[in-house]
């Protein structure tokens, strides 16, 4: 009898910790849909990094990282309004170069060959330059999209082979040295209260973005056209006119970047954010923004950025080799889309 | 319990149950989508699932279709245990299932679609010939008058459903599931079915069939089971069931009667198509008007041109001849947009491909249309707090359940979305509203919601166009209505004149 009963709460036992097990495999799974894989990767890498090389934890690699990071942000965030429209924008780091190269060309020629030429005449108008030449192949890109119809895919990718080829067209594919150093100096090395003046400026840049994707009208039809073209344009939204928007501003973005990274590197250089495409989709997907648009919010893009550029310099910071790191980032982004479509299918059936 | 529900419906031999649920519990990450749920299905015979969107019918024929696997539970077919994991199971012991959702490629020939997966070879090659032919032949047999060489994307809605249903009868089903496939069908096309369900009924198939029509229950109908809340209500002859009792039974209320009397005193000329012509569609030297204060219908077969004229007064189509009228004065360039200014509202046929921005949140989906209006700004800012209050106010007034805001809107029901896209309309204060079939893939409970919301427009001194497939709709509802009929106006019918057999005398070639 004894033995009984006692077999028989050792069952219920049993049952209650199936029961308990599939409670906390449940909640995991709920938190996966809600917060994403990111954090996790995130600590993960830290943790690995930490160990393998302890320099990656130390002041001076953090604001390497950071640093490193703005670029990709600023783009990413970029990337990401597109991607909310249920657009692509290919067309990302080949605007970055163009920017670089008309940057330092009006730059160098102000100032002339032999640095007669004023130094504030130079940057304001290079950078003048630059930002135009980012918001007209935006808005190039902008008018296949809204205008003519043509899928974003297309025409980004169309737009990024014609401006790569312009810019090595421009420059032969060799860097445009001889910048004012006040533009090298102050964009590129100076710090603030320790910290890279980049980071500022992207931190500006995410506030604007955060208040005009959360709190302005554009940005909530942003989401509703990436949602539903067709719902928005029977509500009264001017489709083509927001595309057109969102195309200029990720063209406008990349300019930026292209002219922080050109004080970076002292130089216009036509190969400069080759990678960046393919980084920024990472970026915003890492981030929780969908491919299919509609979704996405700001937060996750800039530390999915932020993931990247740690991720890059730890693995530069223990010698992998460039094209191991391709490899990774490739098979990063695949994992990113495998795992929001995952996502999606369970918030679906919940 | 099981037994008992089998014993109270029906004097007659119990036939042979096909198939059979027992106990079935289906448990989704957070919520319980079917609670302890028992059905069986005889063969030959069609029982009917009805209820309201969310109470299960969808998850129960999954289950049975092998899209889920119950979490609890068990499935019986012919009285051996089954346990399906995927559709192609449940295909092979018999069970073929015609969804909503259609499963065909759009891109290859009906033929391509009805051999998907069983092509058949001559030598090494595939017999495109010989599988037209059987095509052909099993297309005819059914009674389908559709070409099994046309692409399916050229097709129309309801020649693909006549694809899809030619498409789950191969390989000799045992059970059959047809889920509203009535929907997108004219009345004759919809004769030609119950015809086919007659006869697969007496080839002893078990027919397991979702509708909310109850014409159709009556026509074809032989048990109903109920579900509210994803649990078993009852279980019915459909011969003993009237409408109030099943709509009591579906909702847990009593429904005294679904449509209200709308009181009408018409005044000016809100809007009007005055001999309109359109481009790409059958609509010639239309004119219909609606007035202040009246609810006018419209009503004619599928592909008579109504929904185009719908969308015409929302200037969604680009007029060939005739002018387009807001208070007398022609509209020129009308636009979606310029019509909102001009305080028109349009309500779309299918509100999740033209209505509802579904990752979105119930909240942003209802404030869509009107984010432009004072009511939401603060010094010429969006406000969130104006927002939230303004949304709030009517997300209560029309019962929208859950009351969440930020929920997203796909996982609300399909009465619930409607009534989101009216509270959309509503924060515009319209004065005129284009409703376009306003009532499809809406349940019992909520179209009484719906028709209590046009009579309050209308009462108010708005103008309601209604353009509907549902007759009872127009005649109940509707002061006046035109009837469409190959893209002119055969008939406007008023008052005592506007009868049923005055429509349909309207609706057929002579």
């Amino acid at each position: 009898m004894p033995d009984h009963s006692r077999t028989a709460a050792a069952a219920a036992a049993t049952l209650a910790d199936a029961e308990a097990e599939r409670g906390m495999a449940r909640r995991a799974l709920q938190m996966l849909v809600t917060i994403g894989v990111l954090p996790i990767l995130l600590v993960t890498m830290i943790v690995v990094f930490g160990l393998i090389e302890p320099r990656f934890l130390a002041q001076d690699n953090i604001l390497n990282i950071l640093r490193q990071s703005t670029f990709l942000g600023i783009v990413a965030i970029g990337q990401m309004l597109v991607l909310i429209t249920a657009g692509f924008d290919l067309s990302i780091g080949a605007i970055v170069a163009l920017t670089s190269v008309v940057a330092a060309t009006v730059m160098s020629s102000v100032l002339g060959d032999d640095g007669s030429g004023s130094a504030l005449t130079a940057i304001v108008l290079g950078v003048g330059a630059g930002l135009l030449a980012g918001i007209v192949a935006g808005a190039v890109n902008g008018f296949g999209v809204a205008v003519l119809g043509v899928s974003p895919f297309i025409v980004t990718l169309g737009t990024s082979s014609i401006i790569t080829g312009a810019a090595l067209l421009e420059t032969g594919g060799a860097p445009i040295t001889g910048l004012p150093t006040d533009f090298v100096k102050v964009l590129g090395t100076d710090k603030l209260l320790g910290v890279p003046v980049v980071v500022y400026i992207t931190a500006v840049i995410v506030l604007v973005m955060y208040a005009v994707l959360n709190r302005s009208r554009f940005g909530r039809y942003l989401y509703a056209i990436g949602g539903n073209e067709i719902a928005s344009r029977l509500s009264g939204i001017r489709v083509g006119r927001n595309l057109m928007v969102v195309y200029i501003l990720s063209g406008t973005f990349a300019a930026i970047a292209g002219l922080l990274l050109t004080a970076r590197v002292g130089a216009g250089e036509p190969n400069l954010g080759a990678s960046f495409a393919l980084q920024s989709i990472t970026a915003a997907v890492l981030g929780g923004v969908s491919l299919r648009g509609g979704e996405g919010k700001l937060g996750g893009v800039v530390f999915g950025a932020l993931f990247i550029a740690m991720l890059s310099n730890g693995m530069n910071l223990i010698r992998v080799s460039s094209y191991w790191q391709s490899i990774a980032l490739g098979a990063l982004l695949v994992l990113a889309v495998v795992v929001d479509r995952a996502r999606q299918r369970v918030r679906h059936t919940v | 319990m099981g037994d008992q529900r089998i014993a109270s419906a029906g004097g007659q031999p119990p036939a042979e149950v096909a198939l059979r649920l027992d106990g079935v519990t289906k448990r989704f990450p957070g919520v319980v989508a079917l609670r302890d749920v028992s059905f069986d299905v005889r063969r030959g015979e069609v029982h009917i699932l009805f209820g309201e969107n969310g109470a299960g019918k969808s998850t129960l024929v999954n289950l049975i279709a092998g899209t889920y696997e119950p979490s609890e539970g068990s499935i019986e077919l012919d009285g051996a245990q089954l346990r399906l994991t995927t559709p192609n199971e449940a295909r092979q012991h018999g069970i073929n299932a015609v969804f909503q959702e259609f499963s065909l490629v759009p891109t290859l020939s009906v033929a391509a679609n009805i051999f998907l997966g069983r092509e058949q070879l001559r030598g090494r090659q595939l017999d495109n010939k010989g599988m037209e032919r059987q095509a052909h032949d099993i297309l005819q047999d059914l009674g389908f008058e559709v070409d099994p060489r046309a692409r399916v994307d050229r097709l129309s809605r309801s020649e693909q459903q006549m694809v899809e249903i030619a498409k789950a009868l191969q390989g000799e089903p045992k059970i059959l599931i047809l889920d509203e496939p009535t929907a997108s069908l004219t009345e004759r096309e919809a004769d030609v079915l119950f015809a086919l369900v007659d006869r697969l009924k007496g080839e002893g198939v078990g027919i397991v069939y979702i509708t909310h029509r109850m014409q159709e229950i009556h026509r074809i109908g032989d048990r109903i089971t109920v579900l509210r809340d994803g649990t078993y209500i009852a279980t019915v002859q459909a011969a003993d069931a009237d409408e109030d009792s099943l709509v009591g039974l579906m909702t847990g209320r009593e429904v005294t009667s679904l449509y209200p009397q709308i009181r009408t005193s018409p005044g000016e000329e809100l809007l009007a198509l005055d001999g309109v012509t359109l481009a790409r569609s059958p609509i010639a030297g239309v004119s219909i008007n609606v007035r202040a204060g009246e609810v006018v219908g419209v009503a004619g077969l599928v592909g008579s041109g109504k929904g185009d004229l719908a969308e015409a007064c929302f200037g969604m189509r680009s007029l060939k001849a005739g002018e387009l009228r807001v208070r007398g004065r022609a509209v020129s360039k009308a636009s979606p947009k310029t019509m909102l200014d001009h305080g028109v509202y349009y309500l779309p046929a299918d509100r999740r491909v033209e209505g509802l921005v579904l990752p979105r949140s119930l909240r942003e989906n209802i404030s869509l249309a009107s984010l432009t209006e004072p009511i939401f700004q603060r010094r010429g800012v969006m406000s969130r707090t104006r927002e939230n209050a303004v949304v709030r106010r009517v997300v209560d007034q029309l019962q929208i359940r859950p009351p969440t805001l930020d929920r997203p809107i796909r996982n609300y029901s399909g009465g619930n979305q409607q009534k989101a896209m009216f509270a959309r309309g509503m924060l515009r204060d319209p004065a005129v509203v284009v409703l376009n079939e306003p009532t499809t893939g809406v349940d019992v409970g909520a179209r009484g919601d719906v028709y209590a919301l046009i009579q309050e427009m209308c009462e108010r001194g708005a103008g309601v166009l209604v353009v509907s497939s549902d007759l009872p709709e127009i005649l109940n509802l509707c002061h006046r209505a035109y009837v469409v009929h190959r893209g002119v106006v055969r008939a406007e019918l008023a008052g005592d004149g506007l009868t049923e057999d005055a429509v349909l005398a309207n609706f057929f070639d002579d």
